[in-house]
């Protein structure tokens, strides 16, 4: 009853918010509100169990996100062109559709519910049978780099391409190093010392991350946004330009490729070892101790696509020329 | 009561979507249409997790005396999907800023006058 309690106050947190973010007119405005809408969801990702997706979510959401928005307004303007209040139409045609959603809603399983469909499928299967199976006592690791490894692959080349088009969109003739505004956070004194103490914890916190992942909540998407989130709370003090000096551009658009390229080695090395594409099992002569090279080595790819990934793109962002 | 509190998150994804989706349809700014798909996403979030929770389960991660956990499974899907999510908000992003740069606006209907423009 308690746990319903905290679920029902946060959602109806996280409604309210929603409406202030349409509501609000500055943009600024809107964009931190989105930051604490994050922070809530993963409370709430919290109360539900999935402590791997809160721990994603308030590195992203609330973190990276916010920075990444912020960064975007910097080279827009944060002001919006004033508009007549509502838009009558669009009210409508939310309105219809959510009276259709809330309509197909009525039959679904309550929350909570063990025999709900969705519990009856692989599900059972993960939950008995991947500890014995893959040895490591994290189901969701078990799942997301064992299992499903392909689609994992998938979805980090999508990191990758996006990766790519960021750099493609944002670099040339518009980059410029801002050298004027970063002087002024350089010279605030708590914030460089805080940060100096700060940053090799965040840095060792990462690693922990991405190492402990199987055993505890964590794994390469979360320690590669927390790594990365290290170098840019150094960027947003020290200037991208010290940042620069410190990871050069060409240098981590290397490791964009090294990651995937880890990922997709292991796959093969499986092929070259008489399995099949990413069957971790023939990596070792126990099983288990294969599944643990193979889910130790995608993590990693993963992680080293994603920070790389998140460095660049904020750098790109950060280093733009302001109009 | 009980049909209420069972479906009360599923209302709230609903709504949250909805306020989502009205400021993707009803504003004119670019980066007021990204928010709105950031809150869509987040609310697609919520359902899934929504979905996969059991009564009186834990967390999917072994432990000794505990015999019930939540789904993985829409753990694993929604935290790749977080991560794939921020990567393409980016590169919308990075396409607003270079029709800011290009347009001198990120009003959708100023772009579109000047695509119609002389």
């Amino acid at each position: 009853m308690t746990i319903a309690l905290v679920d029902i106050a946060l959602m109806t947190f996280l409604a309210i918010i929603a409406v202030a973010i349409t509501q609000v007119r500055d943009l600024f405005a809107a964009v931190v509100l989105t930051g604490i809408f994050s922070l809530l969801s993963a409370c709430i990702f919290t109360s539900l169990d999935a402590v791997d997706v809160a721990f994603t979510e308030a590195a992203v959401g609330a973190g990276l996100a916010t920075v990444l928005f912020l960064a975007a307004l910097s080279l827009t303007g944060p002001r919006e062109k004033t508009q007549p209040h509502h838009s009558w139409s669009g009210l409508c045609v939310c309105l219809l559709t959510g009276g259709a959603l809330i309509y197909g809603t009525l039959d679904m399983p309550h929350l909570g519910d063990p025999n709900a469909p969705v519990h009856q499928h692989v599900a059972p299967r993960y939950i008995a049978e991947s500890p014995e199976e893959i040895g490591i006592p994290n189901m969701v690791t078990s799942v997301l780099a064992s299992y499903r490894g392909y689609d994992t692959l998938g979805e980090v080349t999508v990191i990758f391409t996006a990766g790519l088009a960021v750099l493609l969109l944002l670099r040339g003739s518009g980059t410029r190093l801002d050298a004027v505004a970063d002087q002024a956070m350089r010279h605030a004194m708590i914030l460089r010392v805080v940060s100096k103490l700060f940053i090799p914890l965040i840095l060792l916190f990462a690693l922990y991350v991405q190492f402990h992942g199987d055993f505890g909540p964590g794994g390469g998407f979360q320690a590669g946004v927390i790594f990365a989130a290290a170098f840019i709370l150094y960027a947003l003090i020290y200037g991208v330009e010290e940042a620069r000096r410190v990871a050069p551009a060409g240098r981590v658009q290397v490791f964009f490729a090294l990651g995937l390229l880890l990922y997709i080695g292991t796959g093969l090395a499986c092929l070259l070892a008489g399995g099949n594409f990413l069957e971790y099992k023939v990596l070792a002569s126990d099983p288990t101790y294969g599944e643990h090279y193979g889910i130790l080595l995608i993590e990693l790819g993963v992680g080293i696509t994603v920070a790389a990934v998140v460095i660049s793109i904020f750098c790109h962002f950060a280093s733009r020329e302001r109009p | 009561m009980s049909s209420f509190l069972g479906l009360y998150n599923y209302w709230i994804v609903i709504f949250l979507m909805m306020a989502g989706f009205y400021n993707v349809i009803a504003r004119g700014n670019l980066i007021r249409k990204l928010v709105g798909l950031n809150i869509f996403q987040t609310s697609v979030f919520l359902l899934y997790i929504s979905m996969g929770k059991v009564e009186g389960g834990t967390a999917p991660i072994l432990a000794e005396g505990v015999t019930t956990y939540s789904n993985p499974l829409p753990h694993v899907l929604i935290l790749t999907a977080i991560v794939v999510g921020i990567a393409t908000t980016a590169v919308g992003l990075a396409l607003v800023v270079r029709i800011r740069a290009a347009y001198g606006t990120i009003e959708e209907d100023e772009i579109q006058r000047r695509e119609e423009g002389p």
